[in-house]
């Protein structure tokens, strides 16, 4: 995650004819619903596409244009062969390079492959898995190429999509807070779930963004933004068990949509140590 | 002897992305496939070992566009699994969140995806250029929709309000007050959209289709039923794996789905409505008298009318349900496990979507099924292709590949959904 270089490109994106910047939005491995997010700004859709030529997404437009990209917003994990090379491509044709929710930025829900055997994984699935091309691990964008900011949640939270395309266009870093859940909670008057009512909660070690929408609906936050920077997760597991949570629910309540994230990899190891024992490591069988 | 090979590389506006492969020898066509290129994400693996308390959250990040309707079949399957039956002001408020998700997924498809093939534009936002009251009025629908999600499930994508036996919080009257004012408003550009999309230029194609649906004595069924085909079958949701099968093809992009031994039935709102028009809101039969479809429409590019009729029933019901919106006396019933295995389908916007799980007295999940509409589809979208592409393979190919793509189109094909479509490589000749 970098600053992003100053906008000075503005003028080059704006060309002789003073083209508006030109927009793309890609997909690799995901559900959809990051992009979507774009498309669900009802009320600001039509002005964000008068201030930018939406010049590549194919979700929305029978049109793509050619590169090169003033913006790219990349959707989805790394999972195939071919996409390990289509992302290099994408990177070589985009100027900005933003990744969009918790498969781009993470390796999403199907990063729960790190930690099993993908072989064991498409017999499962398929009967004939050799037809099948695909990595043993799901992996963020920035595994493979330079990023330029990287926007959480599963799925993103459609003012902060905003904030971050409002930003880049003009040249600025987006305002994107990074403190916890338990922040937003406090600010929207919700009474803390787990003090309150002892329901399990993620908020204080996770990502804000989402406005505390899991404790205003009298819900324990299931860490759908993933980790927030430096979390201090061996209190917050101490705390679980307190309220009750065994070993086996401490490590699946990490190993969800932000599993393969080092802090939450860390909690769910911290919480059962043999999971070092039994699981692939980082890099390993790349 | 003349050889031809049509491609459409990069499927536009469907959610998710394939591609068409057409080969064709002296106007036949020997070969025709929709290669899919999803990178499987192996849900149906990964729910192993998950608690009976999880699928919800899960398979909704299946698809982005209808979250809800896996969070419903999840519910549904592993509720059956427990020997529990969620009814009532609870089994309302499943309903109204329902009703929402294919308010906002039918608009995203007709006004931004579909109608752009009938008025010539490239996207919804090209069409904006000159039509903007048109995509302004489209886009004021769908958020009605979003909102209704959002009031009831917390947010438009993966609602975080569901759980297995109903949900965390019940939403209270305050909340879905303004919801109910700006539907109320809304509705009336649910009628318009009627008679707009009923008004564009449809080429004359009706197809024999098999349909498949579910039917529920109490409503158009959406959220639960048995499910009935359209030459008279009737099944049990439970017995669903004795009457749809699922093979992977060799040289095919897909698993295929049959129907009691054969291939190519076709789910979805043409489906839907041929089944059961009848169950339609006073209001939404009415659209659909005035806007000429018969009981049964058979031509896949007048499936946006159906759409936005089933987007004027949608509006109603969920009117309606939260006028009648009784008090749940608590947020959700309890779901004990015990070892059994429970079947689930629901109505998505797109068809119909199958769970199936086993899971242990504790609640671990030893064995998940998902079915999606996309995966029972595909073989019927190949039929309907080869209808549209053979007697026209003289046309220039740019033109074949744009109808092609507008016949895809018809089906809203999510290819995002396809627990299990593949990423095959196949030798070109």
């Amino acid at each position: 995650m970098g600053a992003p270089r100053r906008a000075s490109r503005r003028s080059s994106a704006d060309g002789p004819g003073g083209a508006r910047p030109r927009l793309a939005v890609w997909k690799f491995a995901s559900c959809d619903g990051c992009q979507l997010t774009l498309l669900d700004c009802e009320e600001e859709l039509l002005s964000v596409a008068a201030r930018v030529e939406i010049a590549y997404f194919l979700e929305a437009s029978s049109a793509p244009g050619p590169g090169p990209y003033d913006l790219s917003l990349v959707e989805g994990s790394i999972t195939t062969p071919d996409d390990l090379e289509r992302i290099r491509h994408v990177r070589r044709v985009s100027k900005r390079l933003v990744t969009i929710g918790a498969c781009a930025t993470a390796g999403g829900i199907q990063a729960l492959r790190d930690f099993a055997d993908v072989r064991e994984f498409l017999s499962v699935v398929y009967a004939r898995p050799d037809y099948i091309a695909t990595l043993d691990r799901s992996t963020p964008i920035s595994a493979h190429v330079p990023v330029d900011f990287e926007l959480r949640g599963c799925p993103i939270d459609r003012r902060q999509l905003l904030e971050v395309v409002s930003a880049f266009l003009a040249g600025r870093r987006p305002v994107v807070p990074p403190n916890s859940v338990c922040v937003e909670c406090k600010a929207r008057g919700n009474a803390c779930v787990m003090v309150a009512h002892g329901t399990p909660c993620l908020g204080p070690v996770t990502q804000a963004g989402c406005g505390a929408l899991c404790p205003a609906f009298n819900r324990g936050c299931y860490g759908c933004f993933g980790p927030m920077e430096s979390p201090n997760v061996r209190a917050l597991n101490r705390q679980l068990r307190e309220l009750g949570m065994s070993t086996p629910e401490l490590v699946r309540v990490y190993r969800t949509f932000n599993a393969a994230e080092e802090p939450f990899r860390q909690a769910a190891e911290e919480a059962d140590p043999e999971l070092r024992d039994h699981e692939k490591t980082p890099g390993e069988d790349r | 002897m003349t050889h031809k090979t049509v491609k459409v590389g990069g499927l536009t506006r469907v959610e998710g992305e394939g591609a068409l492969l057409v080969r064709a020898r002296d106007g036949r066509i020997e070969d025709l496939e929709l290669r899919i290129y999803e990178p499987p994400r192996f849900f149906e693996a990964l729910l192993r070992g998950r608690s009976h308390t999880e699928p919800p959250d899960i398979t909704a990040r299946i698809c982005g566009i209808c979250p809800v309707a896996y969070q419903m079949s999840a519910c549904q399957a592993i509720e059956a699994a427990c020997g529990v039956e969620v009814t009532g002001p609870l089994r309302d408020l499943r309903l109204l969140l329902y009703y929402g998700e294919w308010i906002e997924s039918h608009t995203l498809h007709v006004y931004l995806l579909h109608a752009p093939d009938f008025l010539g534009y490239d996207s919804g936002i090209a069409m904006a250029a000159d039509h903007r009251d048109l995509v302004q009025r489209g886009l004021a629908l769908k958020k009605a929709g979003n909102d209704l999600v959002a009031a009831v499930g917390g947010r438009p994508i993966h609602p975080v309000n569901v759980r297995v036996g109903g949900f965390y919080r019940v939403p209270t009257r305050r909340e879905l007050a303004p919801v109910a004012e700006r539907l109320r408003r809304a509705r009336e550009i649910a009628l318009e959209t009627v008679s707009w999309v009923a008004g564009f230029d449809f080429p004359e194609v009706e197809h024999d289709y098999r349909f498949l649906a579910l039917r529920h004595p109490g409503e158009y069924a959406i959220l639960s039923g048995d499910v009935v085909t359209s030459d008279g079958g009737s099944f049990a949701v439970r017995d669903w794996p004795e009457h749809v099968t699922e093979e992977q093809v060799p040289h095919s992009t897909a698993l295929h789905a049959r129907l009691d031994g054969s291939p190519g039935y076709l789910v979805g709102p043409m489906a839907r409505y041929s089944l059961n028009s009848a169950q339609l809101s006073p209001l939404a039969r009415e659209a659909a008298a005035a806007a000429g479809l018969g009981p049964v429409c058979r031509n896949p590019f007048r499936s946006i009318v159906v759409r936005a009729v089933e987007i004027v029933h949608a509006y109603d019901e969920a009117l309606r349900l939260i006028d009648d919106l009784a008090e749940p006396g608590a947020p959700y019933v309890p779901v004990e496990p015990r070892a059994a295995t429970g079947h689930g389908a629901s109505e998505a916007p797109r068809g119909t979507l199958y769970h199936r799980y086993r899971i242990d007295a504790d609640g671990v999940i030893r064995e998940a099924d998902i079915v999606p509409p996309t995966s029972q589809n595909q073989a019927r979208i190949e039929a309907d292709l080869r209808h549209l592409i053979e007697p026209r393979l003289d046309l220039p190919e740019e033109e074949l590949a744009t109808l092609c793509e507008r016949a895809i189109r018809n089906h809203d094909p999510c290819i995002s959904c396809s627990a299990h479509f593949l990423d095959l490589h196949v030798d070109a000749r």
